[in-house]
């Protein structure tokens, strides 16, 4: 009978949102049984959340020093030796599993599929290319353990109410010392993580300023929505890098996406996609972002945003 | 120490790519085609590198068919020492790239490897990570700044939560982000500088790697079109309009 891997994302303390949209998916694949993989350390906390999501099968917990943080030659070469006996082996595609799968696949000696979009039969699948301009469906030999990247917008995540079995594991897996974690500077906010808002809020390189931007925490914190923001507004630092939407920064589904200041680049497209909703706030008419938008609105974003915060006041 | 930096010829950022009709693939003939730009992040910071005197040479590495020379001799142009193409006329997955180049990387004795975190026509974002793996060396994926001291590179990634640093010892791979740099523009004169510049043609064949495909594409199709939305005059009617459809309360 078949079955799934799914390498949990974690932060060190909670399991990521990539993992419960990997359990969706991996039901798609008709196997019999899903399994979640937590390397972490500690890891007790991260593997009682994924054992809590309904669906899944078992959890396997490697808890070591080394697994602290999530080092993708560390992390590698033992879940190479978990994925022994699994038809599938899976991750999401955040920089956590384009980080580490296609490293695991290499050591498998198989190929990946990145950004699995769609199960379309056990062994054929959906993928976007070219910035999400055409779609390929591609099929891989039935014999060959698939490696795959989940698209995790494509996917909702999984509910709660399962119950799976917790079981430590340890992997005789030798681990290079050749990479080593220096540190990790997070920013610490209260909005709403991206990846995972119901309604996201994102500035471009209209805001013109690091200050202006507030207009955008602003308007988001009235509505309780995520920040997010183009290169444009990146490469100008306006605002941090994890902020990126796009197909080079995160590609995300909200109920609700408001682009404001933004002109609706290809690139910058490709991550608001599957939005439920698009809101174009831009003062140029011909601004291609109003080509997909749902809600257009044209103007001037430093008179409508502060009238839209003051409107939504109440 | 010799750097390494993966060269792919891919349909220019600025194109629209459009699938054709019968489902066969996109539209090619006729396309702007250029360096990945991640590509040429990567090429200047190998430059930046070899410039403060980190590195003797800039090796830059297309797998590809005869046309990809095009593509090398702007690398040579932007300030590549040299070029090798790697002739393959079949379309490469990411983990026979990764063999062809870890190939020349032990025939060349290279230091350091430097390739883009994706290449903008497939999207797969797997080549440097697979290199790392069979060569048995460190990684740092979307890079966004590198330091080197003595033989060890303290590298700053752009991950979901923020920016992680890490530090590993050469020789390594690094795949390069947006912000690590911003490439350089091409000179005139370098570009007839670049003609004369070794340009080297090998194959798979000569460097033992046979190709190893496994998967089929089995169809190609345009992805489904948003439907047309509307336009409203005020804040009043956006908000009402956002109601109506019940993303706002
Ligand atoms: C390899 C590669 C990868 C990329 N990846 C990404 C990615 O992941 N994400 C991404 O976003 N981009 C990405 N880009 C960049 C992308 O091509 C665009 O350059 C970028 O998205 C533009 O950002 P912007 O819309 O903020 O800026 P601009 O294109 O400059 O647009 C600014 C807009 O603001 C409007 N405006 C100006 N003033 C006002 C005002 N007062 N009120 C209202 N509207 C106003 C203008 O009309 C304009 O439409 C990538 C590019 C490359 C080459
Ligand atoms: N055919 C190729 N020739 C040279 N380098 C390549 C080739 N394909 C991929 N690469 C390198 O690997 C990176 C990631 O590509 P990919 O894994 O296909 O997204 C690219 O940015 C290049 O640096």
């Amino acid at each position: 009978m078949s079955r799934v891997l799914i390498i949990a994302d974690h932060d060190g303390a909670h399991l990521g949102g990539g993992a419960t949209r990997c359990v969706t998916a991996a039901g798609k694949f008709g196997a019999a049984e899903i399994h979640i993989a937590v390397l972490a350390s500690p890891a007790a906390a991260i593997a009682a959340e994924a054992a809590a999501l309904a669906g899944v099968a078992k959890v396997l917990v490697v808890e070591r020093a080394e697994n602290a943080h999530p080092l993708a030659a560390v992390l590698a070469p033992q879940v190479a030796k978990l994925a022994a006996g699994y038809e599938y082996l899976i991750g999401p595609s955040n920089t956590f599993g384009k980080d580490l799968l296609p490293r695991v696949a290499a050591l498998l000696g198989v190929g990946q599929v990145s950004d699995l979009m769609s199960v379309e039969g056990p062994h054929t699948f959906k993928r976007p290319i070219y910035a999400g301009n055409a779609i390929i469906t591609v099929e891989s030999p039935a014999d060959t353990i698939l490696v795959a990247t989940i698209r995790t917008a494509s996917f909702p995540a999984a509910a709660n109410g399962g119950s799976a079995l917790i079981e430590a594991v340890s992997t005789d897996a030798a681990l290079p010392t050749h990479t080593r974690f220096v540190s990790l500077s997070a920013a610490k906010n209260d909005r709403p993580d991206l990846q995972s808002a119901a309604r996201v809020v994102s500035g471009g390189r209209a805001l013109g300023s690091a200050d202006n931007f507030k207009l955008i925490y602003t308007l988001a914190a009235r509505i309780g929505a995520a920040v997010g923001a183009s290169r444009a507004a990146v490469d100008a630092g306006y605002v941090p890098s994890d902020m990126q939407v796009g197909q080079t920064g995160k590609i995300i589904a909200p109920a609700l996406y408001m682009a404001i200041g933004i002109s609706g680049a290809i690139q910058h497209l490709t991550g608001i996609k599957d939005a439920r909703t698009i809101v174009a706030i831009n003062k140029d008419a011909e601004a291609p972002i109003f080509e997909v938008a749902d809600v257009g609105l044209i103007g001037d974003l430093f008179k409508i945003v502060p009238e839209l915060t003051a409107a939504l006041g109440g | 120490m010799k750097i390494l930096v993966g060269v792919k010829r891919v349909v220019d950022y600025n194109v629209r790519v459009r699938v054709k009709p019968d489902g066969s693939g996109v539209a090619l003939d006729g396309v702007k085609m250029s360096i990945n730009p991640f590509d040429e992040i990567a090429l200047e910071e190998a430059l930046r590198i070899r410039e403060h005197g980190q590195a003797t040479e800039v090796v830059a590495v297309a797998i590809g068919p005869d046309e990809v020379q095009t593509q090398l001799r702007s690398a040579l142009a932007m300030g590549a020492d040299r070029a090798i193409l790697v002739k393959c006329e079949a379309a490469v997955e990411p983990r026979d790239v990764a063999r062809a180049l870890l190939a020349v990387i032990k025939q060349e004795g290279i230091g350091l490897a430097i390739l883009g975190k994706q290449a903008i026509d497939d999207d797969a974002g797997q080549t440097g990570q697979m290199l790392a793996a069979l060569w048995q060396r460190p990684q740092v994926s979307f890079a966004s700044k590198v330091e080197l001291k003595d033989s060890v590179a303290t590298v700053t990634r752009e991950v979901d939560s923020g920016l992680e640093t890490l530090e590993v010892d050469l020789p390594a791979v690094i795949t390069s982000d947006l912000r690590l740099n911003e490439p350089r523009y091409i000179k005139l004169p370098d570009i007839m500088k670049a003609k004369k510049k070794p340009l080297a043609v090998t194959d798979m064949a000569a460097l033992g790697v046979s190709l190893a495909p496994q998967f089929k594409v089995l169809k190609t199709e345009a992805p489904p079109q948003r439907a047309r939305g509307i336009m409203v005059k005020d804040v009043a009617e956006l908000i009402a309009e956002l109601k109506k459809r019940g993303v706002l309360s």
